[in-house]
């Protein structure tokens, strides 16, 4: 971290994205995370995401539970909304908040500990509802808050800053969400920031609940030999099972690939995603498959990266309940609120 | 890209721009900081070291540190170095105790200077603490060359000049008034160990036009007039004045000629703007005193009635211009501007009548002698030039430069070895860590603009020839400029071993001006930049492989700040700020057996 505030500084030629603002427009304040923590790289993928889809600041809803990674919303968009939670009620407050208003462009940070520990059902929840949101998992396998204990993360084996080894499995949050029946699972490395760019852009765009663990090396006590989620571990045994193009609607895919080699995923704004596969044969598509292969990678202990999953067709929540069209913000308060007699009317159809 | 080699002072020594465009090296960032910290003696003697007149240079040095400073790339105007150096001048204690000691016994080597300008001071400045007996010889009455002669001394004050030439002349040197050297042979005959030539450039520009003869009693040559002027014998003008040609003597010609009278001056110039030869500062000064400056306007003749000039007809241009190059021009008409006084200042150049050509001293088609760009040596063994005499007119500080330059080959020529075996430069880099965030320098960028120079109101200025018009900064002024200096000598230095690729440093960084990235050939790698290459001609840092993933850090050393955060933000200090210090050889450093 650091004691004095970045600069604004006016240089000449700055690039300003469609909406006419800056990279700097989409930053929030000077960061209290360790230096060199992976959160930190994650916030600034996330800048470059927003800032390169142009999405305005008051479009966005930014929302957290409790720890490390729920500390960085403040650290991005200042211009946007936002809710820090209580630990693990992110997916709560971010269907509440989706309910209101489904116009908002929704952002969640959690962490392993928050998703995995304390709020592994209502991950698992906001998973199966498919809210339309970007869920992102912080994940660096040690509840940093409190000096590095394991999380529910951790592998089996990995080695602690001061010596044990961890006995548990654990908790997978991407084929977790796969077998929740989720529509969009995705991991990325925040040392890996076009990759990362890249899922946040499809994340965002996804009509649905796209979850996207990021390991995150925690540079003050998961960064040492033996941990299987340091920088350099994730390095050694990273693993891109495919490539991911996102191409804004009204762009033409202008890249060719050979037949079998790649596959086109179109999302209901009209944008694509352009899937490379890096492993012969492996269909981000086909959910048994995929389950199939993350399982044989896990035994070799490999960090498999890239948009593992997706089913854009999945239903998100509104669509399921059937609510009305326009944001309930914008309903007349009349139509929002029929009044007395229209719950007295719905009660005796009831009875 | 290879690596960069950080070994070699000259890739710090370019990001430090001031110091890198000064062409006697004044480390510019240092005597800023001894500014700040109040130590102003120290910030004199610092910048006394490279160009040995700081209170004459604080106050009309050409500053090609100025356009070169990093604070110009962030729309901001560049840090007043130039008037920063003058407060350090105006504030300084008795430096008397700083100066270098005589010896009393001489080294037995005589050396003869032509010309007491500064070309020549800076010599014997170099030359008297090594054990040398320098004879000064100056045709004018006063020493100071063009300093004296030229800027007037509504913009120098006679005090100061004295000051700094006698801190000199009083090292010991024999300076030699009302002495012109008529004859190079016998000059040589007297047996001098050495002789250096700084003679300046003398001889104003002349426009042949019709008219020029007859009217000659009203119509001046710039540097000849300036210097009338300033030794007395020119005391009035007429009240319409034109001076044709717009370099900074034009500006000294307008303003001077406001102080003798005339109230409606105005500087012709044959182009438009953006092609003066004058520093936009002084451009500025001069219109605050009203002058008119009128463009596209090129001299036709002097028109005369009754004998006496009474105007000046000029053809009116017009250009096509394209990439600030002139492809066309053609005249759409003519006019007589009405004057009592025509003053030329077009250019001036040199002129040796006074050496013969038989001495074995070759001499170029301009019939300027053949000089030694390194050496400053004629192809006469023993026989120096420095300053305008040497390459054309320039400015006083190449000419300190020069005179620091020849100093070291009449050094080395009186020890009998090679001029060319000079000692390289030498850097130092220190860590300015002292605690977890905290450096031994001001790191926090301050949005503050350039502070303005007052300068005394308009109707008090033209009373007489000498009061000043730049008031100096005031001690409140003097305090906020001096933070706008971006510490470009305080480096950041990259250590690849201990980097662990976190990209924590990318995403701090104010202007995106690092990256990590494959290694690439110069144009793919300048492709992968964060923040697009601007600067062609300025240096980018390149490490070595990184250890984790084989990828390159690269630094464009054109946008850093110098803002420390990057090396705050490293959580294994592979960034660290380093002051660079340079040491540029004298000629006392070339005393060894080299």
């Amino acid at each position: 971290m650091t004691y004095i505030t970045k600069p604004r500084i006016d240089l000449p030629g700055q690039s300003t994205n469609k909406i006419g603002l800056l990279r700097r427009d989409y930053e929030g304040v000077l960061s209290t995370l360790c230096a060199g923590c992976g959160h930190d790289s994650i916030t600034a993928a996330i800048v470059q995401a927003f800032w390169e889809l142009s999405i305005p600041p008051e479009k966005v809803v930014k929302l957290s539970g409790i720890g490390c990674s729920s500390k960085t919303p403040a650290y991005f968009i200042s211009g946007a909304h936002g809710f820090n939670s209580v630990h693990g009620r992110m997916p709560s407050v971010a269907t509440g908040a989706l309910a209101g208003n489904r116009d908002l462009v929704c952002i969640g940070v959690s962490g392993d500990g928050d998703s995995l520990s304390i709020g592994f059902g209502q991950f698992g929840h906001a998973v199966r509802r498919n809210i339309n949101m970007l869920y992102i998992i912080e994940n660096n396998g040690v509840y940093g808050l409190t000096k590095g204990q394991f999380s529910a993360s951790a592998d089996k084996g990995s080695k602690a800053k001061r010596g044990e080894i961890n006995q548990w499995k654990n908790i997978d949050s991407v084929s977790t969400a796969i077998s929740m029946g989720g529509s969009f699972a995705a991991r990325s490395f925040s040392g890996d920031r076009e990759q990362l760019v890249t899922l946040i852009k499809a994340g965002v765009m996804h009509p649905g609940c796209a979850i996207l663990d990021v390991v995150s090396p925690c540079v003050t006590f998961n960064d040492h030999l033996g941990s299987t989620k340091s920088y350099l571990y994730t390095r050694d045994h990273y693993h891109p099972a495919l490539e991911t193009d996102f191409v804004a609607p009204a762009n033409e895919i202008t890249t060719s690939y050979a037949e079998g080699e790649s596959t086109v995923v179109e999302l209901h704004d009209g944008s694509k995603l352009l899937l490379k596969k890096a492993d012969s044969g492996y269909d981000a598509t086909n959910r048994s498959k995929v389950l199939r292969y993350l399982e044989q990678q896990r035994a070799r202990g490999e960090v498999v990266t890239g948009l593992l999953f997706i089913n854009a067709e999945l239903p998100e929540m509104h669509l399921i309940y059937g609510t009305s069209k326009t944001a309930m913000k914008d309903l007349r308060f009349d139509k929002l609120n029929p009044g007395s007699l229209a719950l007295a009317e719905l009660q005796s159809r009831m009875r | 890209m290879k690596p960069t080699n950080t070994n070699n002072p000259n890739h710090f020594h370019k990001v430090v721009d001031c110091q890198w465009a000064c062409p006697a090296h004044t480390d510019v960032p240092e005597y800023i900081r001894k500014i700040a910290q109040g130590d102003f003696t120290q910030a004199y003697m610092l910048n006394r070291e490279s160009n040995i007149f700081p209170g004459i240079l604080g106050r009309v040095c050409d500053r090609p540190c100025e356009p070169a400073c990093r604070r110009g790339r962030t729309n901001q105007k560049p840090v007043a170095i130039c008037r920063l150096k003058r407060v350090a001048a105006d504030h300084r204690g008795d430096i008397s105790a700083h100066m270098p000691i005589i010896p009393k016994n001489k080294n037995g080597k005589r050396v003869a200077l032509i010309g007491a300008g500064c070309a020549s001071l800076a010599v014997a400045n170099d030359l008297m603490p090594i054990g040398y007996e320098c004879t000064i010889f100056e045709a004018l009455k006063e020493p100071g060359g063009l300093m004296r002669s030229n800027i007037p001394s509504f913009r120098l004050p006679a005090n100061v000049l004295n000051e700094e030439i006698n801190a000199i002349v009083d090292m010991g040197a024999d300076l030699r008034l009302n002495h012109p050297i008529e004859s190079m042979k016998s000059l040589l005959a007297e047996g001098y160990d050495a002789v250096f030539v700084g003679t300046g450039a003398p001889k104003g520009k002349e426009l042949k036009l019709p008219g020029r003869e007859e009217a000659t009693a009203n119509i001046h040559i710039g540097i000849t007039w300036l210097e009338s002027v300033a030794f007395g014998h020119l005391d009035a003008i007429g009240k319409r004045v034109l001076i044709i040609g717009v370099g900074n003597t034009a500006m000294d010609c307008c303003r001077t000629s406001l102080r003798l009278g005339a109230k409606d001056v105005k500087v012709m110039a044959r182009k438009p703007r953006d092609f003066f030869k004058a520093s936009d500062w002084e451009l500025e000064d001069a219109e605050e005193e009203n002058v008119e400056i009128i463009v596209n306007h090129s001299p036709k003749e002097f028109v005369l009635e009754d004998g006496r000039l009474v105007g000046m007809k000029f053809e009116q241009v017009e250009y096509d211009i394209e990439y600030g190059r002139i492809v066309n021009q053609w005249t759409t008409g003519e006019i007589v501007v009405p004057c009592d006084d025509v003053i030329l200042a077009i250019g001036q150049e040199n002129a040796f009548p006074w050496i013969e050509r038989d001495l074995g001293m070759e001499f170029d088609q301009w019939e300027v002698p053949v000089v030694d760009e390194t050496t400053f040596e004629s192809t006469l063994p023993g026989v120096f030039f420095g300053g305008d005499s040497a390459f054309g007119p320039k400015n006083i500080i190449w000419a300190v430069e020069h005179g620091h330059q020849a100093a070291i080959s009449i050094h080395r020529h009186c020890q009998g070895k090679a001029l060319t075996e000079r000692l390289p430069v030498l850097m130092n880099l220190g860590s300015r860590k002292m605690g977890m965030h905290e450096w031994s320098f001001s790191n926090d960028f301050d949005p503050a603009a350039r502070r303005k120079m007052e300068h005394v109101e308009l109707d008090q200025r033209f009373k007489d020839l000498t009061t000043e018009v730049e008031l100096g900064f005031t001690a409140e002024q003097a305090q906020q400029e001096v933070e706008r200096c971006l510490n470009c000598d305080i480096q950041t230095v990259f250590f690849d071993s201990l980097c662990i690729e976190c990209d924590a440093c990318l995403d701090i960084c104010p202007t995106q001006c690092l990256t990590i990235t494959t290694n690439a050939d110069k144009g793919d790698l300048f492709g992968q930049l964060r923040a697009p290459r601007r600067e062609p001609e300025q240096p980018l840092y390149v490490s070595e492989p990184l250890k984790q993933t084989t990828r390159v850090m690269v630094k464009d050393e054109n946008l850093c700040l110098h803002c420390s955060l990057c090396a705050e933000r490293c959580p294994t200090a592979a960034w660290d700020m380093q002051k660079s210090g340079f040491e540029f050889p004298r000629a006392i450093d070339h005393n060894g057996t080299s």
